[in-house]
């Protein structure tokens, strides 16, 4: 029974209590003397040469401080790719630079090419409609098959191709993979679209530069995930302003879902302005910023064949895959598509033989990267569709098939064909558990009433088993990262017993206030009220990697686990001193330091008071102070996996889709808030039924936007969804962290499209319907029901 | 620029705005009253909600010099006179009905416009209100579940 506060309990959150009154402090909501405001002139072409950028009427305009134009960066570095990837020819993935602001080409609409610096918001916004370029417009490249044979249009004229890099996993497999598919008795091929999406966090980005003439100290305040992270980019490769002058501050932020992890050249250009200015310099987002700018997600073309023997045991899977990267090179755009992708094509299956082929194609469309799930939903949706059109195809129960090729409880830790190894699951369990909860034996009844009311029903179902809790650091630079992926804490006890915790990780809705104190509560026999988390200010806190790849419990929360031990270990020795015991004679529980078999006793605050006021204290042994800081590399990804279900009815007069039932059984590993864990698989639900059935990011062949607002690009609401069935008692714990978390962000993201995409087609299967790509919306379903007739 | 006046939460402010200014913008710019927010450019996100003249109304659809002599209550103003949370506050709260709270003050408003108005709502009832107010973060499940304890506890 877990104590009120501590693993395993599940307390309110402190966030709240701002949150809920207005109190809380987002960017946009900081407010400092004598500050001026940017806004950014940006390209309404898609493609364009710059010919010449006349500022002069914008100078004139009342308030106008500076204007910059890409002339002022061109000796600032670009903003660097951090994961490299060699093409199967051995080639290194191609790296055109990306400048603060656009230089000698646009190269989506959007691209910012100028900024204007005023007085208010709105003097800079009239300023800036009042810069006058001359652009050269080129044709788009927009379509990615187009893009690689095409050899006389380039994005980016320089590397002399639009591809960025082929890449092959594993290459050793090749060989057989197509040997295996050539003589497989059965081969299911499926041709998919990974619907591009735009991940609309609620609060649009916002970064205030804030140069300090007198010191020379820069603070960025900055929507990021990573503040550090940023910080790193910008000092080592873009402005080279050195790490100890430079604070990056990210306070209340709305939301990320990976679009707020990257460095974007709006931050780079408030620095450089309030360096010019010695003023602050704010810039927030409009929402068609947002649209336009921030880095959108999925956008992937796959053809993906399985097979099979006659009896459903899967023989080899082969992929094929066209991944937009967008104009530029975003910091992780070339990890998603490749080792966040290829390596979970195993899902959760045995399969001996995996060859995933993946291109990466520059586009005049915005900037792809890692988006809630980041690769692991495209690989889990073409997966599970395939294994889905299998079933049908060889008249097999869709679950059984999935249960017969299921990597057994007892053959873990696994070593699957895609290169990882898995340490722990038990996917029939979560089967099971599904069953229990999704009550399959009243469907045939529900569909049977969803006909008398004119509506077909269907019921899909999904297992999958991602990798996430990013990432051991080693195999990560083995692969292409330029970047560790550890995680920071530093536990410092203040002399009256309460307790600060630094921690690298970034709250942006998560909870963390919350539940890292549990975590410390729980080890130290305390009340979780006395544990305080700072967090997304560099100034305060150590190095860390930040919030995203479901990482913040099972890297940052393990951070947090082993700083504790160390003041543990310390404060056992300073306790041994003050009761005259040896320290192997220790023993230290709910708070209380005690000596083996006696019953003297000395409580952490008693321990925590005298290593800072050290009298009667070896100093020759033992420094003072009761503070220790942990970097906690983890050993391996983590492995998350669940089996979910989802009941549709589809109107075949209009195509509408309803989701009527979604049950979701989740293996996260241990559970330390089970109130924050559920919150956590909801919303990933919310935003996979979004990519399912309404969210489609499109541009038209010129490249305009065409879901520029949320007029045009259609969001999941509050009626859109149904309440959710959610189980998270089937645990495998992780084997390889204190904590045997595995993760719970993402796992909704990536488990909930093919649910949803295999119900609806079990809904028209009768119809004839073999597929539908998302979004399924009523006019496609619509227009598949007809074509099927 | 014009001279603005109006209530808010209870007191009478003063402002200058220029024709142009959103009443969101005058909230949040003028009278630092930071907890209305601003989500999108086209009225749909609903994360500017606040009360005017005792209707619900996105912040964002109207000009400041439209509220000239309005009674207007923004999240800021949702609390209990001693400061503790309100109803509706405290239900979301007590079932985790918020994740980053940018959508949470547009949520808390239309909720409270809700229950005025209807104080047994269904279920298809709530999420049919809340359709004007966007959430990346919940899924809206623990937001449905703290309007219809809300709701109870109203009575």
């Amino acid at each position: 029974m877990p104590k009120d506060n501590g693993i395993g309990a599940s307390p309110k959150r402190r966030e709240d209590n701002r949150f809920l009154t207005g109190k809380g402090r987002y960017v946009d909501d900081i407010n400092l003397q004598n500050q001026c405001f940017a806004v950014f002139v940006r390209s309404q072409v898609a493609h364009g040469v710059i010919k010449s950028i006349d500022t002069s009427q914008a100078e004139t305009m009342p308030g106008v401080l500076a204007i910059f134009t890409g002339d002022d960066f061109v000796d600032v570095g670009g903003n660097p790719a951090g994961w490299l990837i060699n093409s199967r020819n051995g080639e290194p993935m191609k790296e055109p630079k990306r400048p603060v602001l656009a230089h000698g080409k646009v190269r989506h609409v959007g691209d910012a090419y100028a900024a204007v610096i005023a007085e208010t918001y709105e003097q800079a916004v009239d300023a800036a409609e009042a810069v006058e370029a001359d652009i050269d417009e080129l044709d788009a490249i927009i379509d990615m098959a187009a893009a690689l044979e095409n050899s006389n249009n380039l994005v980016h004229d320089e590397i002399e191709t639009n591809q960025c890099f082929d890449w092959g996993w594993i290459e050793d497999n090749r060989a057989a993979t197509d040997e295996a598919i050539k003589n497989a008795p059965h081969v299911t091929t499926l041709d998919l679209v990974n619907n591009r999406l735009v991940p609309n966090a609620m609060e649009p980005r916002a970064s205030t530069g804030d140069y300090n003439p007198g010191t020379g100290d820069y603070t960025l305040y900055t929507t990021s995930q990573n503040p550090h992270l940023t910080r790193l980019l910008i000092s080592a490769f873009v402005m080279g302003i050195p790490e100890n002058k430079l604070t990056i501050v990210a306070p209340d932020v709305g939301g990320g879902f990976g679009s707020k992890i990257y460095h974007y050249g709006e931050e780079a250009l408030v620095l450089a302005a309030s360096k010019k200015l010695g003023r602050p310099v704010r810039w927030t987002a409009s929402r068609w910023e947002s649209f336009l700018t921030d880095a959108h997600g999925r956008d992937h073309k796959t053809t993906i064949e399985l097979a099979t023997d006659l009896e459903g045991n899967f023989l080899a899977i082969r992929t094929s895959t066209l991944a937009n990267v967008g104009a530029y090179l975003s910091n992780f755009s070339t990890v998603t598509p490749t080792f966040l992708h290829g390596t979970v094509i195993s899902g959760n299956y045995t399969v001996p033989l995996i060859y995933v082929n993946l291109k990466t194609v520059f586009t005049n469309t915005a900037p792809v990267d890692a988006y809630r799930g980041a690769g692991r939903p495209e690989a889990t949706f073409s997966v599970e569709r395939v294994i889905d059109m299998c079933a049908r195809e060889l008249g097999m129960d869709p679950l059984e098939l999935r249960r017969k090729n299921f990597i057994k409880k007892e053959q873990f830790p696994f070593a699957t064909a895609a290169g990882l190894e898995y340490d722990s699951g038990d996917y029939h369990s979560l089967v099971d558990k599904l069953e229990e909860i999704a009550d399959f034996a009243g469907f045939e009844a529900r569909k049977a009433d969803s006909a008398s009311r004119g509506l077909l029903r269907g019921l899909g179902v999904n297992t999958y088993v991602e990798a996430c809790g990013l990432a051991p650091s080693n195999l990560a630079g083995v692969l292409g990262s330029r970047v560790g992926l550890y995680e920071s804490a530093t536990v410092r006890v203040n002399a009256t017993g309460n307790i600060s915790v630094m921690t690298g990780s970034h709250s942006h809705g998560q909870g963390h206030e919350t539940v890292f104190p549990q975590l410390v509560a729980d080890m130290l026999g305390m009340s979780a009220d006395d544990i305080d988390i700072v967090h997304g200010d560099t100034s305060k806190i150590p190095f860390g990697m930040g919030t995203y790849g479901s990482r913040s419990m099972a890297v940052g929360g393990s951070a947090i686990v082993r700083a504790t031990e160390k003041i543990i270990d310390k404060a056992s020795k300073i306790a041994a001193h003050m009761m005259e015991a040896g320290e192997a004679d220790i023993e230290f529980n709910d708070g209380v330091f005690s000596v083996a078999g006696t019953d003297k006793t000395v409580s952490f605050p008693e321990v925590a008071f005298k290593a800072y006021v050290p009298h009667d204290y070896p100093v020759e042994q033992l420094e003072p102070g009761l503070e220790e800081t942990a970097f906690y590399d983890p050993g391996n990804f983590t492995y998350p996996s669940g089996a979910y279900a989802c009941e549709v009815e589809v109107d075949p007069d209009t195509g509408k889709v309803t989701i009527c039932s979604f049950a979701a059984a989740d293996d996260v590993g241990n559970v330390i808030n089970p109130m924050i864990v559920e919150g956590q698989i909801q919303g990933g639900l919310g935003q996979g039924i979004g990519q399912a059935l309404v969210e489609n990011c499109v541009y038209d062949d010129t490249g305009q936007l065409l879901s520029g607002s949320y007029m045009d690009y259609t969001m999941p609401r509050a009626d859109d969804v149904p309440f959710f069935t959610t189980d998270q008692s089937s645990v495998t714990p992780c084997t390889h962290n204190p904590l045997g978390a595995k993760g719970c962000g993402e796992a909704g993201a990536i488990g909930a499209p093919p649910t949803v995409i295999n119900a609806v087609v079990d809904a028209l299967s009768e119809l004839g319907v073999t597929h539908i790509d998302m979004p399924a919306s009523p006019a496609r379903v619509w227009a598949a029901i007809q074509a099927a007739k | 620029m014009s001279s603005v006046s109006m209530t808010v939460n209870g007191k009478p402010v003063t402002g200058e705005v220029e024709g142009r200014t959103l009443l969101s913008a005058f909230l949040r710019d003028d009278l630092h009253l930071t907890g209305t927010h601003i989500g999108c450019d086209t009225s749909q996100c609903g994360a500017c909600t606040v009360h005017v003249n005792g209707v619900a109304v996105k912040g964002c659809t109207m000009l400041a010099l439209e509220a000239d002599g309005a009674d207007v209550r923004t999240i800021e103003g949702m609390a209990n006179a001693d400061g503790s949370l309100g109803v509706i506050q405290a239900a979301f709260q007590e079932h985790h009905g918020l994740q980053c709270g940018f959508c949470t003050p547009g949520m808390v408003m239309a909720a409270d416009d809700l229950l005025k108005n209807n104080s047994n709502p269904s279920e298809a009832e709530i999420r049919k209100h809340l359709s004007g107010n966007i959430c990346r973060c919940t899924g809206y499940h623990n937001i449905i579940k703290s309007i219809q304890a809300a709701a109870a506890q109203l009575g």
